[in-house]
């Protein structure tokens, strides 16, 4: 069963504040093996005139991904997830994610097609601050391979 | 916000310093606990070949990270990155021969926009396989 189309422009509520932490953004830098000490070091961020350690630019997926599973296990959608692969990712950025955010993401599914059989959804994530202000936006492709026939 | 380069200093068809990352299985683990995404494709072999796939392979997520390095190691403030996107177009491998995968990306300067921009296009290979398609960062610069 292909997905349903009405689902196109469908909203889902904002998510809980994800608190990011210091000590998260080492983690995160450490296992990507990037040692650039915006990310390790407060004086550091700080010289460039941010008020805290910053995150690495995919960081923020981190916290998207984790939100789109309203979308991902909506059981009126109907999205097989075991048959699912990650087509395109991009990230389009007001400022970069920083120590100390407390962030809301808000998912929308932008498009729904299919091709070839296969299910191809855009979820895009409005990343928000405490403040209400844009950090970050994200379009994450998904697509669902068709299931065999039989 | 403070990038390392100058808009004058470059043109069309400048080049990055190119770089290659080793990824093995211990990398891709400590990557699935950073990000907390933990699909077994990327740590158990007899899972990803249950589901079609020659080998363990690498995160999308994680070869996207490694490859904005480039752009970021060049332009030092990473928050000069105003854009990034990319398609996984293809897998990295990672065998557990002690050795893993390598991820080996180039960058160039593909346009000069507006407002002291430019766009960065980037080019991922592995196995000698090109791993990520449109691959393309907007950068900030001074």
């Amino acid at each position: 069963m292909p997905l349903d189309p009405s689902f196109i422009g469908r909203t889902y509520p904002p998510t809980a504040p994800y608190e990011v932490g210091r000590e998260k953004i080492r983690e995160f830098a450490e296992a990507v093996g990037d040692a650039n000490p915006v990310y390790l070091d407060t004086e550091a961020a700080k010289a460039l005139g941010y008020p805290d350690v910053i995150a690495p630019p995919t960081f923020p997926f981190v916290i998207t991904y984790r939100a789109a599973d309203q979308v991902v296990n909506d059981p009126d959608l109907g999205l097989d997830f075991s048959r699912v692969v990650h087509g395109d990712q991009r990230f389009s950025y007001a400022r970069p994610v920083r120590a100390g955010d407390r962030l809301t993401v808000t998912c929308t599914i932008d498009s729904i097609k299919s091709l070839a059989g296969n299910d191809v959804l855009s979820v895009r994530g409005e990343v928000h601050d405490e403040s209400g202000e844009p950090v970050v936006t994200t379009q994450m492709m998904l697509v669902a391979r068709a299931a065999e026939e039989g | 916000m403070a990038a390392n380069v100058s808009y004058e200093q470059v043109e069309v068809g400048t080049e990055l310093p190119a770089q290659a990352f080793p990824v093995t299985r211990a990398t891709l683990v400590r990557y699935a606990g950073a990000s907390g995404d933990f699909n077994p494709i990327h740590w158990n072999e007899s899972f990803a070949t249950s589901v079609g796939l020659p080998d363990v392979i690498a995160h999308g997520m994680f070869t996207m990270a490694e490859a904005i390095r480039v752009v970021t190691d060049w332009v030092g403030d990473p928050g000069a990155v105003v854009e990034y996107g990319v398609r996984f177009t293809k897998p990295v491998v990672v065998p557990n021969d002690g050795v893993g995968g390598e991820i080996k990306v180039t960058a160039k300067v593909g346009a000069k926009l507006e407002d002291r921009r430019v766009r960065v296009d980037l080019l991922a290979t592995s196995a000698g396989e090109k791993v990520l398609g449109m691959s393309r960062a907007v950068v900030q610069l001074v």
